[in-house]
């Protein structure tokens, strides 16, 4: 018997039956898909480009209001607090790239549109970690093996222990540390989040052997910062010098605010990202599993384990785009193709084939399941902790 | 004595000040290009890749419309007859279609028109007689083919069309007449009936202004009478239909576009009469393969490994690959994570997990949930 292995109380015909009841659904919805929907991405696609650049060009137009120029609406006030709206407009530039646009094309969410600019294996995003990268480690790796212990590099990324079933080691003790550095430098974190790293440091590969796809990550980040940290900056230098000779004002602090704008972009986008994502898998009462648990599984059973370790967060429409739809973590594990404008009308039919079936559907308030992820790491960070749900035996 | 170079190096494109300037402009777009910002301007400007606007729609018959485009900056000017690939999203879904420019280059307000003929069972071809809209963008490609006149020798044409064949013919005699070099030529046009004609109207009036031109035109089915077997097939080509109507069809360079019955019908009269190497011939492509009707697999090619193989209909085309020793790309192995993705050459697959058949040429395919559904190629 297969079905004591998961810890729900349903027989393997009940799961091939909820696993048939899953196809269903996905089949109705693939089967809908059209012009509703690519207006939908290319809209978004459109409006987020135009805010990125609004978002800089705003950054620029703030360094106008500068003391030095000394007209009437000059001041560090209005400087700063216009600079802070055009900083803002481009973090969310950032985060709409990164969680609904991005992350959802690299999924082949919008492939079945066969437009030649939204592919899945060309799409490159504005983030350090290449997309051929995070494909591998994301699509196949965590989504295939998603919460089974020791092969899905997701359960707490290496450097944390964010379930029981994971052995205690001294290491855990500054995991709370860790948590705060990963969420200010989550874009680099993500970055050397690796597959190849990873084996490098267990010995499993020389230095050589991973030096290629080292290079591949190397080019894309300097990609990134010089955007940010040169170009950006360096354009309202090179405009700063001429003027310098009439505005006292040090060209180099004109530099040091585009860049201090631009990183603080990257640090609100890194924070949300974060946030939503850490809430996907780690809140209280979502299940981990050993792989002795996932052998010889079928696809039913596959859903149910997707199921059991997914949570959503309830919020609004707004929230949810704004989240890149991970909001609808479970349905987006459900159908990790399906294109993401549709989770919010597939989740209320999971839902209640999750009641149906007596299988618990984890839902709940973003403060409630960013707060029992925070005390999670904390409390993990200590050996012990109980054990985890999935590791249960049905009673 | 030091060895000759086996190769010259490579030559270096040329670097324009452009290419220069979109380099440095680019690390401010990074990893997007300036021309994705550019776009949003106006989309004609993009240089990554090359939109047109619809200008102007004209339904030339019930049935036939000429779309009035206006291409973007990397556009270059065409060949009288050369096609060219049109990008039409339909019910979400993008398609590539190849139709006939049916302007001539001459034209001198940078825009160019196709002229489509909505087909019966035509999605593509429906949406753009009936739902395209003037505003609307549409990928195209640059003009493609070797189906047009000779620039040096001056020839003696005979155009010998059908239907929407026509176009790559008007697009010739437009261009000869704007360039004042008509020479002595005959049109043979076929269409069902007389209010059938694409650019019918403008077709008789070139005959009545121009001498040198000659107009014939042969209608296949005569509205008041029903059709009979006797007449059926009494208007097509033949042999004596063209001796008759063209005597001196010995002496002229043949141009001819139409569906393939008519095609084949004068390949086999001009190979007969030796006369092969004079008769060009532009042909409608397939865009899909026919799916066979009782699919139990079939021989699958894998066009890059150059691997042929035999696979059944339930077996994924992943494994067919591993089977034959290669090792294709793959990751979760049950259709989710898309690692797999590759191209359809040609032929027909089934997808296993509902049945779809996939048949559409450049259409993608995840080899570990496809199958083959008859012979197929991949682009492997």
């Amino acid at each position: 018997m297969t079905t004591a292995k998961l810890p729900v109380n349903l027989t393997d015909a009940q799961i091939a039956e909820l696993g048939r009841e899953l196809d269903a659904i996905r089949e109705e919805v693939m089967a809908s898909r059209g012009e509703r929907d690519r207006k939908y991405i290319l809209r978004l696609i459109k409006t987020q480009r135009s805010m990125a650049v609004l978002g800089r060009i705003i950054i620029y137009l703030s360094l106008f209001l500068l003391p030095a120029w000394g007209h009437a609406l000059a001041g560090w006030w209005p400087c700063l607090l216009v600079m802070g709206v055009g900083t803002l407009m481009l973090g969310l530039a950032k985060i709409l790239e990164n969680m609904e646009i991005a992350h959802n094309v690299l999924h082949g969410q919008w492939d079945w549109m066969k437009d030649p600019e939204v592919q899945s294996n060309t799409w490159e995003w504005d983030t350090m970690s290449p997309s051929d990268r995070w494909m591998q480690s994301h699509n196949v790796v965590h989504h295939t093996w998603t919460n089974v212990v020791g092969k899905d590099l997701d359960v707490g990324y290496g450097i944390m222990r964010v379930t029981p079933l994971q052995k205690w080691h001294p290491m855990y003790l500054f995991q709370s540390l860790y948590f705060v550095l990963l969420m200010l430098f989550f874009e680099e974190g993500v970055a050397l989040h690796e597959q190849a790293i990873d084996d490098h440091l267990k010995g499993k590969k020389t230095l050589r052997e991973v030096l290629p796809t080292l290079k591949h990550i190397g080019r894309k980040v300097r990609g990134q910062v010089i955007k940010d940290y040169v170009m950006w900056p360096g354009a309202a230098l090179l405009v700063a010098v001429p003027l310098s000779f009439v505005v006292p004002q040090s060209p180099w602090l004109v530099f040091a605010l585009v860049a201090g704008a631009n990183f603080i972009a990257n640090i609100i986008r890194n924070i949300w990202t974060f946030t939503i994502i850490f809430c996907g898998h780690f809140p209280a009462g979502s299940h981990n599993f050993t792989v002795e648990q996932v052998e010889g599984e079928t696809r039913a059973h596959w859903y149910l384990r997707q199921m059991l370790g997914s949570c959503n967060i309830r919020g609004g429409r707004l929230f949810h785009i704004l989240s890149g739809n991970l909001s609808h973590q479970i349905e987006h594990h459900l159908y990790p193709d399906m294109c993401s404008n549709r989770y919010p009308e597939v989740a209320p039919r999971v839902k209640a084939l999750a009641a149906r079936y007596g299988i618990p559907y984890n839902e709940g308030s973003l403060a409630r399941q960013f707060g029992t992820t925070t005390w999670k790491i904390f409390r993990l960070s200590f050996p012990g902790g109980g054990t985890d749900p999935g590791s249960r035996q049905p009673a | 004595m030091a060895p000759a170079p086996a190769m010259p190096p490579p030559e270096r494109p040329a670097r324009s000040p452009w290419h220069w300037l979109t380099t440095v402009t680019d690390m401010f777009a990074f990893p997007l290009r300036t021309s994705h910002y550019v776009e949003l301007v106006n989309p004609l400007w993009s240089t990554h890749k090359l939109q047109a606007r619809v200008e102007a729609v004209w339904d030339e018959t019930r049935d036939a419309r000429t779309v009035t485009l206006r291409p973007g900056l990397n556009w270059r000017g065409h060949r009288a007859g050369q096609h060219v690939r049109v990008g039409v999203p339909v019910e979400g879904k993008h398609y590539t279609r190849t139709y006939t420019i049916s302007s001539p280059p001459e034209r001198d307000d940078g825009c160019f028109t196709i002229t489509v003929k909505a087909i019966d069972g035509g999605r593509i071809s429906h949406h753009i007689v009936r739902n395209l809209k003037v505003g609307d963008y549409l990928p195209v490609g640059l003009p493609q083919g070797d189906f047009y006149l000779p620039d040096a020798q001056p020839v003696l044409p005979l155009f010998i069309t059908a239907g929407s064949g026509i176009t790559p013919a008007m697009s010739m005699l437009r261009s000869l007449i704007a360039q004042q070099r008509l020479p002595d030529t005959v049109h043979l046009h076929y269409a069902p009936h007389r209010f059938d004609v694409v650019f019918g109207k403008e077709l008789e009036q070139l005959a009545a202004k121009h001498e040198r031109y000659n107009l014939l035109m042969q209608f296949t089915r005569d509205i008041d009478e029903v059709p009979d077997a006797a007449q059926a097939g009494a208007g097509y080509f033949s042999a004596a239909q063209l001796a008759a109507s063209c005597p001196d069809w010995r002496e002229r360079e043949v141009y001819a576009c139409g569906p393939p019955a008519l095609l084949a019908a004068l390949t086999e009269h001009f190979e007969e009469a030796g006369r092969g190497a004079h008769l060009h011939i532009e042909r409608f492509r397939a865009e899909f393969a026919r799916v066979p009707v009782d699919a139990v697999g079939g021989r699958v090619r894998f066009a890059k490994s150059s691997a042929e193989v035999e696979a059944d209909s339930n077996t994924s085309l992943l494994r067919v690959a591993e089977d034959a020793g290669m090792n294709p790309p793959h990751g979760c192995r049950m259709g989710i994570c898309h690692t797999c993705n590759t191209t359809l050459l040609s032929g027909c697959v089934r997808d296993l997990r509902n049945g779809a058949v996939i048949n559409e040429v450049g259409a993608t395919v995840q080899t570990c949930v496809c199958a083959a559904a008859g012979d197929c190629e991949l682009d492997l």
